[in-house]
């Protein structure tokens, strides 16, 4: 494999990392509170349908971008009541969530546009388009890392940079301010938090609330960035991908990027099983290629790759007990 | 709070949660400007108004039978197992091999082989989280809903690189021996009487309502049934009596994968009579409804897989006869569950007030 | 009672009440757990809160930490009425509490812990280091030093509950409850406790203390109140009463402290065991080589601060956790891992286990009774139609017998075991395990969480057993409970036997300094 192929596995790593990563920094606010999330999934699709659909209607992809986190944000509150409020099973709140999403996001992008559940296809402002970032140009005959910085790191859309800013924020917001504090603490031992004189309900549905946003951003730029539209179950097991992903790191932010960046590089791969053939020499599997992330998940659940200790109160509606 | 009587719990809980389910889906319906009533009648008149509709009624009902109990032998073991659809795809797959391996002679030797096949290989794909589960602690959910990415992903490989006839374009099996054949309720004498047309359900009907009666017998007759559901309500009391943890997760999640595989001897032996990408269509999920609806009781999922098969069918209808989308159907579906598995909760309070309303009247009343 | 609560603020002069309840009702469904309570606290005191299990104690602290809503009633602090909606608002009126179950955060550090909730600002720097110097201060002023960057679940519990005060203090808390804070302390943990309670005082600080011990009301505080079944029976001056005095206002009548048994005629050894040894799921060794003999018609009695290992040796023995070590059973070697190691085998060789905890190990609770009658004896012959099917018939008529022989109220063996009070379910839990006519019983904690009546009829039961000839190992962390049931009493501390003591030739202070490690006379360990 020549350096320019592998700049394009990059680049398309890159790109295919990260509605992973903002999928998985949003499991990764509600499940440090303490709520199982397996939701993610119909909040990203929910969101692709939002925003591909009003993108389209005001040709404006900042505010399909709204809109996506506004339907993500609705099925967040859905399974905040669920899980918090009536101290529903969060699993299954969760996996109805997904259902109730896949369902609706075409029903109404059917009843919207009459295309066989897709949204019309999007072009100039209704999408958010690559920018190029300054010097990209200038520097690309540099040897070696000029075309690093011209064909991978340079040329996305503003949510790919958005989305790996969220890294280092997440981290900081987490471990280095009052709300990460209580927010690690209602993941860990709620009672701990109640007795303190802190709701919460309060934070466990702010965290919640945190993950739709997250959510929004990650199905706005599926419909918006990475294709021209939305098109049914779109997201395509995207959810469960990033919720592998935050086990694999294990619920901290960077090593977060760093799975979602390992995931994204094995579906750039399953794009170009000509590359993968020349470098091992063998034939393998495009299914191969698609399975890998799970696989690589359940051998990290099973131990092989460090062990995966989630947060002590996760999945455990909160009820108060002296 | 005062708490329901057992037939209010029993019985209305899960009727609530379904008119719920169905009032929302009614508004959804007005929202994309449909007519619910015209829906539902259309739904009404396709699936359960003629004796060719109910040929379809019975025959997703079939399935959901197979996928609800699996879901129903997991849960009393305290395991939420929601790999039902990646286990009903191994268990197509085993339905294919055993179908492909012999010239059957006559479909009841076929029916045998096949649905221990068909057992075997969802078995053997739930037997892996079990394992994982039972021994190293890694939670059942997540490992299961990997594995219905992997199964999907075995298939896909297996139906295009090794099991698709030379010169077939689509990615799917060779086509069963006629032997293999099973006998629809149109081919039954006595049924065909009603079913004069060719319909889809056939005899694994019959396999299904065996199993849902063989669960309820394992799980409240039998000492096995005994452990899994005191494994189930309290694992730390199961270890004090000595049953052994590791022993009846893996069990009972062998007992569920071998369910969610046999819903295969329906579709892919009984209907599509070949191998096809995606054959299980969502039917190891609509366990999960199934199971919850029927309050994890295999009268109640029989009944709620009736249910559902009928919402499945009549969704079919809307799909064909009106310009409602197919997916209303999943809609449907994911209320459902949200209401009887997770806001079930809400469900009670809310009948528990309108109970302490009739009781306070009755006092008044009374004095 | 308003009287007795005006004649304290008469003798504590004329400063004003720390905390004054008036009239405080609460009600769960239809059981009353407090009822018309009133009750005042001089400030500068440490007060006593004295009742038995399900007197209301906690529900009254609960109330005042804002944990629950009263149904009717007042809140006076420092004679304002306040009212408390929630944590919040206790701990701005100066109240702190430190639960029987720590509140704490096992993976956050000391600091962490001590400031969440009570952050100065959005961000941590400030707090952290603020918190790190008032930390310093206090530990000075009241001998409560924990390094501030420790872990919490690398502490130990003596240090967590240090951990808990701290948080009160740095509050700035007036006020500090404190629940039943040495049931997992050592008697010389709990001697500092008391001694950092004093200093407290000293400071003009209010201290409540919550238990059903009457060494430490005597030992630490000032007033005493006693409460019964939801109601406050009396408070008095410490000084003024007399452990008999109290234990008769707690249950209500004269108490028996001894049991009536013959004396015993032991036989044969039944149980007899070497170097038992145990480890946890954390590698932690929790029993470190236990050696001892049980006779038939024999009780030994197991005293020690709970957390000793007594838990330990009774799931060893049961079945329920992997040991090293050799057992004997009337000879027979009973397998201490792998293979015939699990509750299923000893349950066949003949000894039956009341676990220390119902509701976790010896009852499904939502089971009916008839179910929980089979529960462990499943594979019971008796209760099996033929190789495939369980006899439920046999199982629901046995029940109905056990419960009217066991006197189980109601005698319902449909009724799920939840539905049951926890004398009730004791009792279903005792008559399963008794009448399977064991070689060897196993009881832990056999009254905790008991109304008095069972109390009596279980002592009975278990004396009636030894009289059959049986041999009985009792664990029990109510000194009273071994000393009026033992024939033999074995001390544990740390995982081992610190001496063994005959009842009649021994009383509460040996036995306390034996629970505290402090072996007093030497050569008397010899087991």
């Amino acid at each position: 494999m020549d350096y320019a192929t592998l700049l394009q596995v990059l680049d398309t790593t890159l790109r295919l990392a990260t509605p992973l990563l903002l999928a998985c920094l949003a499991g990764l606010y509600s499940e440090r509170a303490g709520i199982f999330d397996i939701g993610l999934e119909g909040k990203m699709l929910a969101a692709a349908m939002a925003a591909g659909a009003v993108a389209a209607l005001t040709g404006s992809a900042w505010a399909g971008l709204l809109a996506g986190i506004g339907a993500s944000l609705v099925f967040a509150a859905l399974h905040g009541v669920a899980s918090i409020t009536f101290r529903g099973n969060q699993l299954i709140s969760g996996v109805a969530l997904n259902f109730l999403s896949s369902g609706i996001t075409v029903l109404v992008a059917q009843a919207l546009f009459r295309q066989g559940g897709r949204t019309p296809p999007l072009t100039g402002d209704a999408r958010f388009n690559p920018i190029t970032l300054p010097g990209a140009d200038a520097l690309r005959d540099i040897p070696v890392i000029g075309p690093l910085y011209h064909e991978v790191i340079s040329g996305h859309s503003v949510l790919v940079y958005i989305a790996f800013l969220i890294v280092p924020l997440t981290w900081w917001v987490l471990f280095r301010t009052r709300f990460g504090l209580r927010l690690r603490a209602v993941g860990e031992n709620p009672a701990a938090v109640d007795t303190a004189g802190v709701s919460v309900v309060a934070l466990r549905f702010a965290a919640v609330g945190i993950t739709g946003i997250l959510c929004g951003l990650a199905g706005a730029y599926m419909a918006t960035a990475l294709q021209a539209g939305f098109g049914r179950e779109m997201t395509a097991g995207r959810g469960y991908i990033a919720l592998a992903a935050l086990i694999f790191a294990k619920w901290r932010p960077v090593a977060a990027m760093w799975a979602c960046l390992l995931f994204g590089f094995f579906q750039a791969l399953a794009l170009r099983p000509d590359v993968v053939q020349a470098v091992v020499q063998v034939k393998v599997p495009v299914p191969f290629l698609d399975a890998l992330p799970y696989i690589l998940t359940v051998l990290v659940l099973a131990g092989f790759v460090g062990k995966a200790i989630p947060p002590r109160a996760g999945g455990e509606p909160y009820v108060k007990e002296r | 709070m005062d708490r329901l009587p057992r037939w209010a719990d029993v019985a209305l809980v899960p009727l609530i949660s379904l008119l719920f389910a169905a009032v929302i889906s009614a508004l959804v319906l007005l929202a994309i400007g449909q007519s619910p009533v015209e829906a539902f009648k259309v739904m009404a008149t396709g699936a359960v108004g003629s004796a060719y509709g109910w040929g379809y009624t019975l025959y997703y009902a079939t399935s959901f039978i197979f996928t609800g109990l699996a879901v129903t032998v997991a849960f009393h073991a305290g395991l939420f197992n929601i790999g039902g659809e990646g286990q009903a795809q191994l268990g197509g797959l085993g339905v294919a091999l055993v179908c492909l391996s012999l010239p059957w002679p006559h479909w009841t030797l076929a029916l045998v082989a096949a649905t221990l096949g068909a057992a075997a290989f969802g078995a053997a794909w739930a037997a892996i989280p079990a394992y994982l589960q039972a021994k190293r602690g890694s939670h059942i959910v997540i490992t299961t809903i990997m594995f219905n990415y992997i199964a999907a992903a075995l298939l896909v490989y297996l139906l295009v690189d090794v099991l698709r006839p030379a010169g077939q374009m689509d990615p799917a099996s060779a086509r069963f021996p006629v032997g293999a054949k099973l006998p629809a309720l149109n081919d039954i004498p006595g049924f065909d009487l009603i079913f004069t047309k060719p319909v889809p359900a056939n005899v694994t009907l019959f396999v299904a309502l065996g199993m849902a009666v063989m669960v309820w017998a394992i799980l409240w007759r039998t000492r096995l049934g005994y452990q899994i559901r005191a494994f189930g309500k309290s694992e730390s009391a199961a270890k004090y009596a000595g049953i052994n943890p590791v022993r009846i997760t893996i069990i009972a999640m062998l007992l569920s994968g071998a369910l969610a595989g046999m819903m295969s001897i329906n579709n892919v032996m009984g209907e599509a009579e070949r191998l096809l990408q995606n054959s299980s269509e969502g039917a190891g999920f609509i366990g999960i409804a199934v199971a919850l609806m029927g309050r994890n009781h295999p009268i109640g999922v029989v009944l709620a897989a009736l249910l559902f098969g009928f919402l499945y069918q009549g969704g079919a209808e809307l799909g064909l006869w009106t310009s409602i989308p197919i997916e209303m159907r999943i809609v449907v579906q994911g209320l459902v569950i949200l209401f009887t598995g997770a806001l079930d909760v809400m469900v009670r309070m809310i009948l528990q007030r309108i109970f302490g309303m009739f009781r306070s009247f009755k006092a008044v009343g009374a004095a | 009672m308003a009287t007795q609560a005006q004649n304290m603020g008469r003798q504590a002069t004329a400063a004003p009440f720390a905390i004054e309840l008036k009239g405080i009702s609460k009600a769960f469904g239809p059981v009353q757990a407090n009822k018309d309570i009133n009750f005042a606290v001089p400030k500068g005191t440490i007060h006593g809160i004295i009742g038995e299990n399900g007197a209301g104690k906690s529900t009254l602290m609960s109330i005042l930490y804002g944990f629950y809503k009263a149904d009717s009633g007042q809140i006076f602090i420092n004679g304002q009425l306040t009212a408390i909606p929630d944590s919040q608002s206790a701990i701005r009126a100066g109240i702190g509490m430190v639960f029987q179950h720590f509140k704490l955060v096992q993976n956050f550090t000391v600091l962490e812990n001590i400031i969440l909730g009570a952050e100065d600002g959005a961000l941590l720097n400030t707090s952290l280091s603020k918190a790190r110097r008032v930390l310093r201060e206090l530990a000075q002023e009241y001998e409560l030093d924990v390094d501030p960057d420790a872990l919490v679940e690398d502490l130990s519990v003596g240090h967590q509950q240090r951990v808990e005060i701290l948080k009160a203090l740095y509050r700035q808390a007036d006020i500090l409850i404190l629940d039943e804070p040495t049931g997992v302390l050592t008697p010389d943990e709990a001697d500092h406790l008391f001694r950092i309670l004093k200093g407290l005082k000293d400071q003009g600080k209010t201290v409540i203390l919550i238990t059903h011990k009457l060494r430490e009301i005597m030992e630490a505080t000032d007033n005493v109140s006693v409460m019964r079944r939801g109601t406050m029976v009396a408070t008095v001056k410490t000084a003024g009463t007399s452990p008999e005095a109290l234990a008769e206002l707690m249950v209500g009548r004269k108490v028996l402290l001894e049991v009536d048994k013959g004396t015993p005629n032991p036989g044969k050894v039944v149980l007899s065991v070497e170097n038992l040894a145990v480890r946890d799921e954390h590698g932690v060794e929790r029993l470190k080589g236990i050696s001892l003999e049980i006779r038939a018609g024999e009780i030994l009695g197991i005293a020690g601060v709970a957390g000793n290992g007594q838990s330990e040796l009774l799931a060893a023995l049961g079945g329920m956790m992997r040991a090293s070590g050799r057992v004997t059973l009337n000879g027979a070697n009973l397998p201490l891992s792998g293979a015939g190691s699990d509750g299923q085998s000893r349950r066949a060789a003949g000894i039956a286990h009341v676990p220390e905890d119902r509701h976790h190990h010896g009852l499904i609770l939502d089971f009916s009774a008839w179910e929980n009658m089979a529960f462990g004896y499943h594979n019971a012959p008796q209760y099996q139609k033929n190789a495939l099917f369980m006899d439920n018939d046999a199982l629901i008529a046995d029940t109905e017998h056990k419960m009217a022989e066991y006197d189980v109220r109601p005698p319902i063996p449909s009724l799920a075991a939840k539905s049951f009070s926890g004398g009730n379910q004791q009792k279903i839990v005792v008559a399963r395990e008794m009448e399977r006519n064991p070689d060897l019983l196993l009881i832990g904690q056999p009254t905790r969480g008991v109304d008095i009546g069972a109390i009596e009829f279980i002592h009975k039961q278990i004396i009636a057993l030894r009289d059959a000839g049986k041999a009985i190992l009792l664990v029990s962390v109510e000194l009273d409970e071994i000393l009026s049931l033992s024939d033999r009493i074995a001390v544990m501390f740390d995982g081992r036997i610190m001496g063994l003591r005959d009842p009649a030739h021994t009383n509460e202070r040996e036995l306390g300094l034996l629970m505290a490690g402090v072996d007093a006379a030497p050569g008397g360990g010899a087991v």
